[in-house]
């Protein structure tokens, strides 16, 4: 019915860029994420999909290109991490601002200087507020899961906006996992063929993409754009679970995964791989009859404000977890965000792993026994040298 | 030539009086025909066209950024071969896709972009419409400014005599990547960039036309100068017409003999502080080119 392979995070989405039938790839090769773009051209030169595959000389090249596919209604993949995702940071905007259902995957790496090739969330959480859709997936599977699923978000009438699909670098880009590859009729039968009802530059029916934008009408997009990011909060949740009654997997409601929340009063909130180390931690803890939970951001755009404070409302000692820093305010964003919306409650921001600084259970434990001590909001650097 | 009369360029942009970007959109598009997809760069033309909610192109027309016409047009065209084999979109017809921007869109913020689509192949036809600087942020040098003329940013002063070097040469830097056909064009001779585009349309592959385009405002002439300045500029040899075809250069058009530089120099504002000395200095550069190109 399905098939086993044992492969890489990138390979895994390459295998869902193949299942989704992509028209048109424009990429280019930065680590970690260039095993994906190779394995395309592969799938591209061997006849195994049939798209049309722009070498591009940049990554603004390759947004651009996927823009200029995706306007005359083609559906489009691309790839990038750190450096790439920073150089095509106009194009981001221009292409949620023209509501193109673009699909990329970003292998998470840190950013210049110094040069550092390995994992944290700089990258896409700088692109935070370009209109993207932001999902964080915590293993191989959930990548390739993820990219089928942001298709059907992307095109859905009631979203048409791009979606980045993050996966932190080399520890899902280059670590080998079982992943269940799903029969490529069924991914068909659940994305359907892209007919883009507003984007397509067809001489049959000549419209201007891409206008000037004056004072009288420009505000009036950006809203429009928020509403639609704020609609698809609806629409990945509703994906997700027809995603599971298809193919028997789902991620948490779509937006978040709540681990061992039930009656927990310490609770960690965390994006990515970490996530995984974290329900080890957790695990072990409650042989120990000890409750702690996690709340997994899966979408960090649209931010699942509703279900956050919902999930956390008995919740008192609140640590989140950032691979990022807002330089000035000495917290991760993910930090920032938690503390804006849990006014009255106790949040503490942990910098960890950044440029690929191992994080060790001893660290989560650490954090867990920090966070039930302090007194109010505190941020602290895990895994500093002194 | 017998142009044809309908208007894929609607009347009614908001471009200065006497502009000859218009010009070269409408000529542009009365070559190429209905089945045009026009990938437009950031710049006059851009601005001035399609003040939402209203729009001169009757084509299908894309706007994104203003170093990206060239990559954008790459994504239309492979998108445009794909749907056609893939799903039969845009059946049987022959798509022309066409990127255009200003030189500074072209020769400089642009020109990694434009270089990368023509050597890769992708069958469109690239139009730099040439107004020597950057006219749409309010007249600033680009690389395509001509020596000696004034702008903002290279202006006339007691120590400096205006832009300092010379005009980079983007139609030759093109022919370099060997693309099947290259060539540069005036306004003022519509029948030769007409014909040019024609030809250019019948090529499959990359192609790349320079298009020399009057700037009233940039330049500082009247209105209803643009197209007699910009004859001038053809005539003294300033701006040669020809065409390189799978690599054979042709001359398009040769002038009896050619005008003082003086006489095209003398018209426009942005000259107006030469002395006798830098009009010689021009005349013997712009000599020495023509003479390389058989002028
Ligand atoms: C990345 C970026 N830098 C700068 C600008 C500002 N800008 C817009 S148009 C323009 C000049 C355009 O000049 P050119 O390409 O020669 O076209 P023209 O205005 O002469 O039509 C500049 C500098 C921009 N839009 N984007
Ligand atoms: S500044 Fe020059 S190119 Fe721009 S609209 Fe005016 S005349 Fe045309």
């Amino acid at each position: 019915m399905c098939e086993v392979k044992v492969i890489t995070g990138t390979s895994a989405a390459a295998e869902a860029a193949k299942l989704a039938d992509v028209d048109v790839i424009a990429a280019y090769p930065i680590t970690p994420q260039t095993t994906c773009v190779e394995k395309l051209a592969e799938f591209v030169a061997n006849g195994e999909l049939d798209a049309e595959y722009i070498k591009v000389e940049s990554e603004h090249s390759a947004m651009s290109a996927c823009i200029g596919a995706a306007a005359t209604g083609a559906r489009t993949f691309t790839a990038t991490a750190s450096q790439g995702l920073a150089l095509m940071h106009e194009m981001l905007f221009i292409a949620s601002g023209m509501r193109l259902p673009i699909v990329m995957m970003v292998a998470n790496r840190a950013l210049s200087a110094p040069i550092n090739i390995w994992n944290d969330h700089q990258d896409s959480i700088a692109e935070r507020d370009t209109g993207w859709i932001q999902i964080y997936a915590e293993d191989n599977q959930e990548t390739l899961d993820s990219i089928i699923q942001a298709y059907k978000i992307a095109e859905n009438e009631n979203v048409l906006l791009p979606v980045m699909v993050c996966l932190d670098g080399f520890i899902l880009t280059h670590t080998v996992e079982p992943v269940i590859i799903p029969k490529a009729e069924r991914v068909r039968d659940f994305l359907g063929v892209y007919e883009p009802k507003h984007a397509y530059l067809d001489p049959d029916r000549p419209i201007t993409q891409g206008p000037v934008g004056v004072p009288d009408c420009y505000m009036e997009t950006r809203k429009q754009l928020e509403d639609a990011i704020e609609r698809s909060k609806r629409v990945i949740k509703d994906v997700n679970a027809e995603f599971a009654e298809l193919f028997n997997r789902k991620y948490g409601n779509g937006l978040v995964e709540a681990y061992n929340l039930d009656n927990a009063d310490t609770v960690l909130v965390a994006m990515g791989t970490v996530c995984g180390t974290i329900k080890y931690v957790i695990d072990q803890l409650k042989k120990e009859g000890k409750n702690v939970g996690l709340l997994r951001i899966r979408t960090f755009r649209p931010f699942p404000k509703e279900d956050i404070k919902d999930l956390l409302k008995e919740v008192d000692n609140i640590a989140v977890l950032d691979k990022n820093v807002s330089f000035g305010f000495n917290k991760g964003a993910l930090g920032i965000e938690m503390s804006s919306i849990l006014k009255n409650k106790k949040v503490c921001n942990y910098i960890v792993g950044l440029g690929g600084r191992d994080i060790k259970i001893e660290d989560i434990k650490k954090i867990i026994s920090h966070v039930e001590k302090a007194e109010d909001d505190e941020t602290m650097w895990i895994g500093l040298k002194e | 030539m017998q142009f044809p009369r309908e208007e894929f360029f609607a009347p009614g942009h908001r471009g200065c009086a006497g502009c000859g970007a218009a010009i070269v959109a409408r000529l542009l598009l009365k070559a190429t025909g209905k089945d045009t997809i026009i990938s437009n760069a950031t710049g006059c033309l851009e601005v001035m066209t399609t003040p939402y909610p209203e729009t001169s192109w009757r084509v299908p027309w894309i706007h994104t950024a203003f170093e990206n016409a060239a990559a954008t047009a790459s994504g239309i065209e492979a998108a445009i071969k794909v749907l056609k084999r893939k799903r039969g979109k845009y059946a049987d017809k022959k798509i022309h896709v066409i990127a255009i921007g200003g030189d500074g869109g072209t020769a400089d913020i642009g020109f990694q972009s434009l270089s990368g689509a023509m050597e890769r192949g992708h069958d469109l036809l690239y139009i730099m419409y040439d107004n020597e600087a950057y006219m749409n942020t309010g007249i600033q040098r680009s690389s395509s400014t001509p020596f000696l003329a004034a702008t903002t940013t290279s202006p006339a002063g007691s120590k400096i005599r205006g832009e300092d070097r010379p005009k980079k040469d983007v139609a030759m830097i093109m022919a370099a990547h060997g693309i099947p056909y290259v060539a540069t064009a005036c306004i003022s001779y519509p029948e030769d960039f007409i014909r040019k585009v024609k030809r250019a349309l019948e090529i499959e592959g990359p192609k790349f036309i320079q298009v020399l385009q009057p700037c009233t405002t940039g330049w500082g002439f009247p209105p209803e100068k643009t197209i007699e300045i910009g004859r001038l500029a053809v005539e003294t040899g300033v701006f040669p017409l020809y065409e390189i075809d799978h690599g054979n250069f042709k001359i398009t058009y040769k002038p009896a003999k050619r005008k003082p530089v003086r006489e095209y120099l003398k018209m426009q504002k942005r000259y107006r502080h030469l002395t006798d000395e830098d009009i010689e200095r021009i005349q013997k550069y712009i000599d020495e080119k023509c003479k390389l190109l058989g002028l």
